[in-house]
């Protein structure tokens, strides 16, 4: 045995006392707190999970610009004479007084139509006559405003909508959509690829299916995908097509709420609800809510709006994620304009 | 303990980098060298630190043992031990130990008389890991960005990171990387099925040469890269892999926020065809 084994101890414990010095100084040099801010990242999940947004500062100062909510007017009293006395052919907003429905009316004008006026939706020479379109239109959406406010508690909470969360000074909402159907070949199994292939902004530009919407938010096809066993066994869950077109649905989410997957998920298990974050279970109420709007209120006026208004299956303007969210993962960026309106129901005033 | 026959030819001396001949002797069989010691220090005190933070976790399942980086309000500061605290110091650890053995392969190398490329090989390596745990969180702003040191508790950060970017493999960086990880693999796979069959022929055949190699590869495919040249692609198709790896995650976050099929809209938007 042969050791080269000769050196001064002393000097070994120099050494050694050389690396603590380093590492005690890199480590003062880590400490001094720098803050690189040029992305901000925001977390929402145990530390070291990587469950983290991360955003651009200058895309969050566009979408806090593009999410300015206008005053309310001055509010109105319930007292005094009723609108139903006031005004003919009321049929909505029965238990408003005249000062109230006065409020509603002047502000709806100044969230949908503030260039067109009262005009767009009524006959200014009869405000009473149901001519037009729009005011069918309109009737049936203060009738879906209330719903909102006063049944989806569960996923617009106390925070509600008004007009303007999603029309936001448009007459036509920018973000509504149609069905939208993937080109058919004559025949043959290449006859379609379920809407594959065809990036838009629905799938997030991937080439997942490019129309989750009718099937999932219009439809009520599961979404629910994932496998409950660790290799398929019979009865077999679902297909790849479904599965793709929640992936689908889901950058369509992401992409509304300007959010990404682990705002909801803990992607180690995407369907185990004891992983996930709070906000998926305001977002299960979310889908289910686009179901009900689609299906009871928007869908059914299909006979109402003349030909230009509807999608190229004659379908009528529906609402997805994106309709209310517009990138913020709370519409308005959370403030509340339903607490100032108590005449579109469900929040009190204060 | 004896010496194996050409081993005395190895053991020369100096090439040093630090130290001069303090501590240019060996152990047995194994050289030690400056930064012999250091990787010695930083590696019993970064595993002894990854014992102790097991030991105060809630697990010794040895497959759930995480330890995990601080929460992201510490910013690039000092967090707790115990929130984190532990996380920065294993780093350091982990750090100076893959660089003092990357520097103790450059003083063999040095002493052998040849080329870097073991040291350089394995310095990509250490810069993947150290893109993952130091550039990239210094560029986001905060070290709770790293990966949390455990076995599935890595993974699970990998997945939700992936999808921070909703879908990973749109990530051009990332194809590359996987890319070349499968181009590897198969290089690998030819090679070795190559020298695996010229060694072992069948019963009263003899061992093929280079030269037989060489042959069966220009008969199946027009060319062979030769003896030396399949180490050198190896080598080359590795650590380009390592290297798009440490690409596809440093651009995800600090150069690109959103989901990755969206960075592919300049395609979408070509004159040509928009």
């Amino acid at each position: 045995m042969r050791l080269d084994f000769t050196f001064p101890k002393y000097l070994a414990l120099g050494y050694l006392a050389v690396v603590i010095v380093v590492l005690s100084t890199v480590s003062v040099f880590l400490g001094l707190g720098w803050t690189v801010d040029r992305v901000h990242a925001t977390q929402n999940g145990y530390r070291g999970t990587g469950m983290d947004q991360v955003k651009w500062p200058a895309a969050e100062r566009a979408l806090k610009a593009a999410n300015v909510v206008p005053e309310a007017l001055d509010p109105a009293s319930p007292e005094g004479d009723k609108a139903t006395d006031v005004y003919q052919n009321v049929q909505v907003l029965k238990d408003l007084s005249a000062e109230q429905f006065g409020r509603v009316m002047s502000s709806i004008t100044e969230w949908v139509a503030p260039d067109e006026g009262c005009g767009y939706c009524h006959n200014v020479e009869n405000m009473a006559d149901d001519s037009l379109y729009t005011k069918k239109v309109a009737r049936r959406m203060l009738e879906m405003t209330r719903h909102i406010n006063n049944d989806w508690k569960a996923h617009v909470a106390n925070t509600g909508v008004t007009c303007y969360t999603c029309h936001k000074g448009n007459p036509v909402p920018a973000n509504i959509w149609f069905a939208d159907p993937s080109p058919q070949k004559d025949a043959g199994v290449m006859a379609t690829n379920d809407g594959m292939g065809h990036p838009n902004k629905t799938n997030g530009s991937s080439s997942l299916p490019r129309d989750p919407l009718s099937p999932l938010l219009f439809g009520k096809e599961p979404i629910r995908v994932a496998g409950t066993t660790g290799l398929p066994s019979k009865p077999y869950g679902a297909s790849i097509q479904s599965t793709e077109q929640t992936y689908s649905l889901m950058m369509h989410m992401s992409a509304s709420l300007g959010v990404n997957c682990t705002f909801c998920h803990n992607t180690r298990s995407f369907s185990d609800w004891a992983d996930s974050t709070p906000q998926r279970m305001t977002a299960w109420h979310g889908i289910q809510m686009a179901r009900d709007l689609n299906g009871s209120y928007l869908d059914p006026l299909k006979g109402v709006y003349p030909p230009n208004r509807l999608g190229p299956l004659g379908d009528a303007p529906k609402v997805s994620c994106a309709t209310c969210h517009q990138g913020a993962n709370k519409p308005l960026l959370g403030v509340s304009m339903a607490k100032d309106f108590p005449e579109l129901g469900g929040v009190p005033a204060k | 303990m004896a010496m194996l026959s050409f081993e005395r030819k190895y053991r020369v001396r100096g090439g040093t980098l630090v130290g001069g001949d303090l501590f240019d002797f060996w152990v047995g069989p194994f050289y030690v060298g400056f930064f012999g010691v250091t990787t010695a220090i930083f590696a019993l005190l970064g595993t002894a630190l990854i014992v102790y933070g097991a030991a105060i976790g809630p697990t010794w399942n040895i497959w759930q043992i995480s330890i995990a980086p601080p929460d992201l309000k510490y910013g690039l500061g000092f967090a707790p031990l115990k929130e984190g605290g532990l996380w920065q110091v294993i780093t350091v650890c982990a750090t100076g130990a893959f660089v003092s053995w990357a520097l103790r392969e450059v003083e063999i190398c040095r002493k052998l008389g040849m080329g870097y490329h073991v040291p350089f090989a394995f310095s990509v390596a250490i810069l993947a890991y150290v893109t993952l745990v130091i550039f990239r969180p210094i560029l986001l702003g905060a070290w709770g960005h790293g990966f949390p040191y455990g076995i599935l508790s890595h993974l699970d950060w990998v997945s939700n990171t992936g999808y921070q970017y909703l879908h990973f493999h749109y990530n051009p960086a990332h194809m590359l990387a996987i890319t070349f990880f499968f181009t590897t693999t198969f290089a690998l796979a030819l090679h070795g099925a190559l020298v695996l069959s010229s060694v072992n022929p069948a019963k009263g055949e003899e061992v093929k040469t280079p030269e037989h190699e060489d042959t069966f590869f220009r008969d199946a495919i027009g060319y062979s890269i030769g003896t030396l040249g399949i180490h050198r692609l190896g080598l080359f198709l590795a650590l380009s892999a390592v290297f798009w790896s440490a690409v596809c995650i440093i651009i995800s976050g600090p150069m690109w926020t959103r989901g990755w099929p969206e960075w592919w809209n300049w395609w979408l938007n070509l004159p040509i065809w928009r």
